[in-house]
């Protein structure tokens, strides 16, 4: 398996896996909307483009628009022995099929005794910046991430995507693995290693303090650490790819090392699941923390159209490297 | 037109081996099977009031032909998806009483180890996909169950159980239509005991003919007696036959009532107790019984004797269901996800 890494956009990225693994697992199978008839012919964001035409039309099927049963369908299908794998355009409407995902998929291996598996992936989109308004910009993993029984999984670069798709598929466990709408054209280099789920990767290596993030706030995150590093401060970022199951000794051997924790997300910061990493941390690092760790999140808003208001609600890198400053007893950088 | 019969194994094609109902035949064991779902069920409000079963319990006396008329024509590998009245389905799939009646108290040797209780017994050995504790959601996983029959071709068909409160979830159009598209070999079976809870099906139901609503998407729809288990499981024949021949969905609304009430402590204000008497003189085991002794197939004595195995096998199942103990307390951490 010595083959050249490649450099793939995301959105390629997770086309290969799915094709990687349709023909390593014949009985795998893709349901969702306008998956081989839209644009060119992969779905809203091509990541089915060219399945159909190798794999043919009972593995990779169009379905009405009907969430609530293309989800059921799927948990339906996964507990009789067939993997599935359901694409949703957007994570806002998988909150139509939650019944599925929540009631069903998620506590059928629990409520019957560990009788049934339930292999089911569902893909989606997830996260603002684009313009796509209120109910097409949610960042839901927090929701998902805070139901036993389910996987949330969150790639930031291609490498992960790849990676992290496979996973999600061979788990026999119900995932939901969300795809940021922002990176999917972003470029990386793809090793065609699987990744375990529940495995942090170290995004920056760095001395002054660590900044949790995900997706699009790993990007946001890196942005402040050049500024920062020029202001002598040296971040460390872990992007934890998956939110269940979640690597927390990698943020643990982090903090002992940089003594300060920051945790930036793009989901609502209220509740979100930033609070559940900070939490873990003081518990475990308390002693080693010099100052208190903080977290920035989305406003308490729905995402609003107009891209000024959309940008002000979401952390910025701007807004990355006040709140570092602010941990570390810094004052604000003043720009003459 | 994407699926066809052509994608359906041969095998599967040959497995149409179950013939009309037989009265000679099929009514004896169709009686058991009814006696013994009956007298099951007409002891879990005894239990409920004894304290041995917390919770809701939804007892389908008077519903039984249903049950018994589908299962007839089904194999173990065929899947099902039932409701929150669903132990009449499992029984009668072949669910063993005793394990059957432990889960219902939340034992150690229930189906699902006392995790699930009478809304969530599965038994995968069975097929069966679970009674439900969510209305409707019975309907999407078994047309799920249908998609993964088609797509491994096992010739396997899946039955969703509901009732007419069912029919007023947004799944079920959904489904309709999905199953219609890819001809899936599915069976939806909308038991019709007119409540849902305590809202009647004149309140609550614009088109009352529910078998328009298959209709509606294409599915062939059809209704039947549900108080009839001849008539029921000759619908269920008809049904399956064309599922496992690739033709697709069936909808049969087949009406019934229930005897009791929704569950134990129902006051059923809702409705008087003569129009439970008038339903109740159309009992789906005393028609049968009926039509056995008139047609010289059992003799009163037989009959009798089939009313005392009934009896005696759910007294087994209470010995050993009271016999089993409570799970460990350990076990309530387990069996939340597979380790990667």
């Amino acid at each position: 398996m010595n083959a050249p890494t490649q450099q793939l956009a995301i959105w390629r990225a997770l086309n290969t896996a799915l094709r990687d693994e349709f023909v390593e697992d014949p009985e795998v199978m893709i349901i969702g909307e306008d998956i081989t008839t839209w644009g060119t012919g992969g779905g809203i964001y091509s990541v089915t483009r060219n399945l159909v035409g190798p794999f043919g039309k009972q593995r990779v099927r169009d379905t009405p628009i009907s969430e609530e049963a293309i989800i059921s369908t799927g948990v339906g299908a996964a507990m009789s022995g067939t993997r599935t794998i359901v694409e949703i355009m957007y994570s806002d409407f998988t909150l139509l099929g939650s019944d599925g995902l929540i009631n069903q998929a998620a506590k059928s291996r629990y409520m019957f005794g560990g009788q049934f598996s339930v292999p089911l992936v569902v893909r989606t989109t997830t996260g603002s910046s684009i313009g796509k308004g209120a109910q097409h910009s949610q960042s839901l993993e927090t929701i998902y991430a805070h139901v036993p029984g389910l996987e949330v999984v969150v790639p930031s670069t291609a490498d992960d995507a790849y990676g992290l798709l496979r996973s999600a598929i061979k788990s026999n466990n119900p995932t939901l693995f969300l795809e940021h709408k922002a990176l999917y054209y972003d470029k990386g280099p793809v090793t065609k290693e699987l990744i375990p789920l529940g495995q942090a990767r170290v995004a920056r290596e760095g001395t002054s303090i660590t900044i949790v993030a995900t997706q699009l706030m790993v990007k946001r995150a890196l942005e402040a650490a050049v500024q920062l590093s020029e202001q002598g401060i040296d971040v460390e970022i872990i992007d934890p790819r998956t939110l269940y199951p979640f690597d927390m000794e990698s943020v643990f051997s982090s903090v002992r090392k940089t003594r300060h924790l920051m945790v930036v997300h793009e989901a609502v910061r209220d509740y979100g699941w930033g609070g559940e990493f900070i939490s873990n941390t003081v518990q475990e690092c308390w002693g080693e923390l010099d100052a208190a760790p903080r977290r920035l999140g989305a406003a308490r808003t729905p995402i609003p159209y107009s891209e000024g208001l959309e940008n002000a609600v979401v952390p910025s890198a701007q807004n990355i490297v006040d709140e570092v400053r602010n941990i570390l007893g810094l004052r604000r950088m003043q720009i003459a | 037109m994407t699926m066809t019969s052509s994608t359906i194994s041969p095998e599967a094609l040959d497995l149409k081996t179950v013939e009309a109902f037989d009265l000679t035949t099929d009514g004896p064991p169709a009686l058991a099977l009814a006696n013994t779902i009956r007298e099951f069920e007409s002891r879990l409000p005894g239990y409920s009031k004894e304290g041995l079963i917390r919770g809701s319990t939804h007892p389908s006396v008077g519903m039984e032909a249903i049950a018994v008329g589908v299962s007839r024509v089904l194999r173990t590998t065929d899947n099902i998806a039932s409701n929150h009245r669903g132990h009449a389905h499992c029984i009668a799939k072949g669910a063993n009483l005793g394990r059957m009646l432990a889960e219902i108290l939340g034992r150690r040797d229930g189906y699902c180890s006392g995790k699930g209780g009478s809304m969530h017994i599965g038994v995968k050995e069975l097929g069966i996909l679970g009674t439900n504790g969510i209305v409707g959601a019975g309907i999407g996983l078994a047309t799920g169950a249908a998609l993964g029959a088609q797509m491994r071709q096992t010739g396997d068909v899946a039955i969703a159980y509901f009732g007419d409160g069912a029919s007023n979830q947004g799944v079920l159009a959904e489904s309709f239509n999905l199953a219609s598209i890819w001809h899936l070999p599915v069976v939806y079976i909308c038991e019709n005991n007119h409540f849902a809870q305590s809202a009647t099906l004149e309140k609550m139901v614009a088109q009352q003919e529910l078998r328009l609503r298959g209709e509606a998407y294409g599915v062939p729809s059809v209704d039947v007696d549900g108080m009839d288990v001849e008539a029921v499981s000759n619908a269920a024949l008809v049904a399956v036959d064309r599922a496992r021949a690739g033709d697709g969905p069936t909808f049969i609304v087949a009406d019934t009532y229930r005897f009791l009430g929704h569950m134990a402590e129902d006051t059923e204000i809702y409705r008087t107790p003569e129009q439970v008497n008038r339903w109740r003189d159309r009992d789906p085991i005393v028609q049968l019984t009926h039509r056995l002794l008139e047609q010289h197939v059992l003799t009163k004595e037989n009959v009798d004797d089939i009313k005392a195995a009934a009896v005696a096998a759910v007294d087994a199942a209470e010995v050993f269901a009271k016999a089993s103990p409570y799970p460990e307390i350990a076990t309530a951490f387990t069996q939340v996800e597979e380790k990667n």
